[in-house]
């Protein structure tokens, strides 16, 4: 985020008298600026490769530095990911829904924030990136309803000819691996994140450049909610480095390319994808508008359905 | 020899009428083809059975030509109640022919009567069954008001199960109203072939059903043909895998049931007669060559003698023989290529430290058969225990807590399926939850139903097939 | 007759199993926790082991060697001497006018008939048996039910068939039912006891195993499924798990123990499953009307009229065969 300019305030006006002591400058207040970091297992470490980019603002002016994140921090995102995915799918459908909803109440907290963010990065009016925040809390809150909902909507009692119980009901992927789009900044990162979360799913989300400041906002926001540390994994970084190592990791169970907007680099990677069939979402099922109702898609590109057995006997 | 010994018992030949060779089933038509041709082989005495067209990428480009139009003219704009009576039609036929169907299968497959008979084609009638009604009715499903279908779906099927997996990919593609183009495995066209002279009987409109018969450059030919809108395979995670990339970059609709390597887990609480039946359903239905088959046994330690007892007594209770004889449980091992990558795997098995077994077994001189074979001894780092055999041997592993049982069950890159065998009712759903596979078989094993969803988790692959699930596959949603 | 019958030869190690009776609550702890049955496993394999095919030769033996497993029956209100006369003439030539047609296995008959039965038979070497115990529904009081033995026993069965107290069963009281049987058995003498467990009224088939283990270990030679009063009688389910708890007594205390599913089986396609269901569960060694008997009558007549067609090569019919 932009920090605001500081000026100096000490000017030089009249002539001093030399046999009176200067006075102290009015102290102005030196801004603290933010270091964005990348979000892996709940902490915010930098990227293990030392390095930064800049991210800059619709009109090119800087705004931050940013980690890069390096094929290192993937594999360590991936790690972590796996690591709560056993907690947050077993947790009940309920809890996920109170979580949800609860980082609902912290993204409204931050409204203002992530407007301006929005606003610095796509260069929107404040009117339209308050629209856009607003639409991806709205939006989020949505989702965080959805939890104790797609499994219902998704199962089935399936009237087999026998005496058998038989019930199919949906679980989730695994480890999935987010491409967000570069816009809408948040709206886009709400968009991918929350229905792979809201199923049981861990997430690896990469934001690209315009995306990393309401990223980090967002990590801030899951970090400080009740969201198990590793459910979400935030890095900040280019899909050209972190395409192809997410996509051939063996340990991730699926991808949305949303935002590989390279048609050459997301067939490439939904290639490496199929050495351990990992489930894909083609970018061309991304909307052409984000700000369309979603409908259940998202939530069930990255479900499994289950279908258990039993006899009935006395 | 026995007091009572079961006298030979062949269900007759005489009712299938075998070719001398086959077409291309194309439009509505059995037809040549440009390319050359194959034998399809019966595995049980190794005689060749039939000269096979084998088609040509050309060849293929017709049949898509004639799903297409069939699509484009009749299937597509047909109303859902007249595709509902077309499947309905071709399910009776299928029941009045069962027999001949049944024979077939096991003449080109290898697998017992017993199993075409009361298994494979009663399930493939069902099926059509089933999916008939769905023609009429989807927009019931949960996809919306008017899901439409995606146009013609290319379908590529296995050799284990030849006819009940053309049943698997045709009916809900019909269903939904695509239309199709169907390669079945090389060593089992007669089914499919006979399947399409099912479909002119019915009357179904000229190319919505078409079956081109060949091997991998065929199959290769037609998953990748750009006018196909759906790929459905069963079959290798290996082939799955370069159908995926294949795809990839495409509009087309893909879904994958592959390999497995499927846990039976059996708890010392367990009902241990059926346990034991369920154990023989799970590794020897269809010789093994299932991809859904209990290939790993995890048994609890505490039970592990008195279960390998019963095991072992029961499977010398096992007839291995002509697959056509009615008391027949063991049938012949689909093809000579199968037969030696048993043979492979089980002398890797051997040569890593397994202790094998089988009951005494007197195999035939010709034809492809390995006899019903358990490893014990078996550790989690054996190739055993982790490739797909694809045939009838049980590698034998133990747990010691429910915990270890989960972790070595999911210990794989496969999640197909996997059985729990308890009388405890909360382990069961315990057990059942934490298990990464698409079927879970509680105190059964290797059932199938056409309302039941199947597919599979990780590398076994995506998209379900059967029941409303199944409709998924082949909407546009 | 308990010693006229072959030695148990399984080879497997025998266990001591005297702890399981040493106590009510031994014995209950030990029926309780024997292992559960799922009935659909079971039915479904009982269901295969019916599908298998017998055929011509196999067909032919099947039939005679569950002639010879007959125990005939006559078990009526209405029961005289004469009828049981006639009864008897059948047992020993089933085909009067074929000399290769084996005898049935035993006639069982009511205690007062025994006398008429044993006289009847002798010198043929097929048994007499007996039902008592207050047959079929067992409800009087222990003296009576020993005296109904001792009736059955002196006059010359040999054989016995006796009932389990249900209500005892059902309602957990599983040292009476043990107790009983010892009771009987020691009542019974030489006679070869056969245990009725009335499986029609066990209600689930976790019981039928319970029940089929606690008459074994209360010594019982034969177990039975059902008197032929209650419905249902003997099925194939039932039948395989009895076998199945048969096969694991003989494996854990190396004594044979006989089965005879009874009742409700009337045709030969319903004997030829019973006899695959011994065949593929117990083997060779229970293929022989020392260890496998039907408790029938009308099934007779079916065997023998499949008899006739495989000798013929027509369709017989019921004219063709006596009515008893």
């Amino acid at each position: 985020m932009s920090e605001k300019s500081e000026k100096t305030a000490a000017k030089k006006t009249a002539a001093k008298k030399p046999e009176e002591p200067t006075p102290a400058p009015t102290p102005v207040r030196l801004g603290v600026r933010k270091t964005y970091k990348l979000y892996i297992g709940g902490a915010f470490p930098r990227s293990e490769s030392g390095r930064s980019y800049q991210v800059t603002a619709a009109d090119g002016a800087f705004l931050a530095n940013a980690a890069l994140a390096s094929r290192k921090d993937a594999r360590d995102a991936v790690a972590k990911a796996r690591g709560a995915f056993s907690g947050w799918s077993g947790a009940t459908a309920y809890l996920r829904g109170q979580i949800l909803y609860r980082i609902a109440e912290m993204l409204e907290g931050r409204r203002e924030q992530f407007a301006a963010e929005v606003r610095a990065v796509e260069g929107l009016s404040a009117a339209k990136a308050a629209a856009q925040v607003d639409a991806a809390i709205d939006r989020w809150v949505w989702y965080a309803g959805w939890t104790d909902k797609i499994g219902q909507i998704r199962s089935a009692a399936n009237p087999v000819s026998g005496p058998f119980w038989n019930v199919s009901s949906p679980e989730p992927t695994g480890v999935v691996a987010l491409f967000a789009p570069e816009k809408p900044a948040l709206l886009g990162l709400v968009s991918v994140l929350a229905p792979a979360i809201a199923t049981g799913n861990t997430a690896v989300l990469v934001a690209p450049n315009s995306a990393a400041l309401p990223a980090v906002t967002l990590a801030e926001v899951l970090a400080t909610s009740d969201l198990p540390g590793g459910v979400v994994n935030i890095l900040t970084g280019t899909s050209a480095e972190l395409g192809r190592p997410l996509a051939e990791h063996l340990d991730v169970d699926a991808l949305d390319l949303a935002g590989i907007a390279d048609a050459e680099f997301a067939t490439s990677l939904e290639k490496m994808a199929a050495e351990n069939l990992k489930r894909v979402l083609r970018p061309s099922a991304a909307p052409g508008d984000w700000t369309a109702a979603p409908g259940t898609a998202r939530l069930t590109a990255f479900l499994e359905t289950k279908t258990v057995w039993h006899p009935v006997g006395i | 020899m026995g007091i009572f010994d079961y006298a030979p018992a062949p269900e007759s030949r005489a009712i299938v009428d075998i070719k001398p060779s086959y077409g291309l089933f194309i439009g509505g038509e059995f037809v040549p083809a440009t390319g050359g041709s194959f034998k399809s082989v019966n595995p049980a005495s190794g005689e060749a059975l039939a000269e096979i067209a084998e088609a040509s990428a050309a060849d293929v480009d017709r049949a898509v030509a004639a799903a297409r139009a069939a699509y484009d003219k009749v299937w597509s704009r047909m109303p859902g109640t007249e595709r509902a009576k077309y499947l309905f039609r071709i399910a009776r036929i299928i029941q009045e022919r069962a027999r001949e169907l049944a024979v077939l299968e096991s003449i080109d497959n290898g697998k017992p009567i017993r199993e075409t008979r009361d298994v494979d084609v009663p399930l493939v009638a069902a099926h059509f069954f089933h999916y008939a009604g769905w023609a009429d009715k989807l927009e019931f499903a949960g996809y919306g008001a008017n899901p439409r279908a995606l146009g013609v779906a290319a379908q590529v099927i296995p050799w284990n199960f030849p006819l009940l997996m053309l049943a698997w990919k045709i009916a809900p593609a019909l269903a939904c109203g695509n239309t199709v183009v169907l390669k079945p495995a090389e060593t089992t066209p007669l089914t499919a072939l006979l399947f399409a002279e099912i479909c002119q009987q019915a009357e179904l409109p000229a190319g919505v059903v078409n079956i081109v018969t060949g091997a991998g450059e065929t199959g290769a030919a037609l998953v990748s043909h750009p006018d196909v809108n759906k790929v459905a395979f069963t079959g290798s995670t290996a082939v799955g895998r370069a159908i995926a990339r294949a795809v990839a970059g495409t509009d087309k609709k893909l879904t994958l049931e592959l390999g497995g390597k499927a846990a039976n887990i059996v708890f010392d609480d367990a009902p241990i007669d059926q346990a034991v039946e369920g154990i023989i359903d799970s590794i020897f239905f269809n010789q093994g060559q299932v991809c859904c088959a209990g290939s790993r046994l995890l048994v609890q330690e505490s039970i592990q003698d008195e279960l390998l007892d019963a095991l072992r007594r029961r499977m010398g209770t096992l007839r291995l023989g002509d697959p056509l004889d009615k008391n027949t449980d063991i049938g012949a091992i689909n093809s000579a290529e199968q037969l030696a990558r048993i043979t492979e795997l089980s002398a890797a098995g051997e040569a890593e430290g397994a202790e094998r077994w089988s009951p005494p077994c007197e195999l035939p001189a010709n034809g492809f058969w390995f006899p019903p074979t358990i490893f014990t001894n078996v550790s989690a780092t054996h190739r055993i225990a982790r490739e797909e055999i694809f045939g009838p041997v049980l590698s034998v592993l133990t747990f010691r807590t429910p915990d270890e049982a989960i972790a070595k069950a999911n210990n794989t890159p496969y999640g197909l399926s996997a059985g729990v065998w308890t009388e405890k009712g909360s382990r069961i759903l315990s057990m059942a939850k934490r298990l990464r596979a698409g079927v879970v078989w509680a105190n059964t094993f290797n059932k199938f139903d056409p309302t039941s969803p199947f597919g599979g988790y990780k590398e076994s692959g995506y998209g379900r097939e059967g029941g409303l699930h199944g409709l998924e596959a082949y909407l546009d949603v | 007759m308990t010693s006229t019958l072959p030695a148990a030869t399984q080879p497997h190690p025998t266990y001591d199993l005297s702890g399981v009776t040493s106590s009510e609550a031994a014995l209950r702890r030990f029926l309780l926790g024997l292992p559960g049955v799922d009935k659909v496993g079971l039915e479904a394999r009982s269901a295969r082991l019916g599908t298998r095919s017998i055929k011509t030769t196999a067909k032919a033996a099947g039939i005679d060697l569950a002639i010879s497993m007959i125990d005939l029956t006559t078990l009526e209100g209405a029961d005289t001497p004469g009828k049981v006369r006639s009864l008897c003439a059948k047992a020993r030539r089933p085909e009067p006018g074929d000399p290769t047609c084996p005898s049935t296995a035993a006639v069982c008959v009511y205690p007062d008939m025994v006398a008429v039965a044993k006289e009847e038979l002798k010198g043929t070497g097929i048994h007499v048996a007996a039902v008592a115990t207050a047959f079929p529904s067992g409800r009087s009081s222990r003296e009576v039910k020993l005296a109904d033995t001792r009736l059955a026993v002196e006059a010359g069965a040999d054989e016995v068939d006796m009932v389990i107290d249900r209500g005892a069963f059902l309602s957990g009281r599983f040292q009476d039912v043990f107790d009983e049987i010892v009771a009987v058995k020691g009542a019974c003498g030489s006679a070869h006891l056969k245990v009725i467990l009335e499986t029609g009224e066990l209600a689930t088939y976790d019981n039928v195993r319970r029940a089929s283990w606690l008459a074994m270990l209360a010594g019982a030679d034969f177990i039975k499924t059902s008197t032929g009063k209650v419905s249902p009688a003997a099925t194939l389910p039932v039948t395989l798990l009895m076998l199945e708890a048969i096969r694991d007594f003989t494996g854990q205390t190396g004594r044979k123990v006989g089965m005879k599913p009874a009742g409700g089986i009337r045709t030969s396609k319903d004997a030829l499953k019973y006899l695959v269901t011994v065949n593929e569960t117990l083997g060779d060694g229970w293929l022989s009307p020392d260890w496998f008997r039907f408790g029938a009558s009308s099934l007779l007549n079916d065997l023998l009229m499949q008899r006739q067609k495989l000798a013929t090569g027509h369709y017989s019919g019921p004219n063709y065969v006596t009515v008893d």
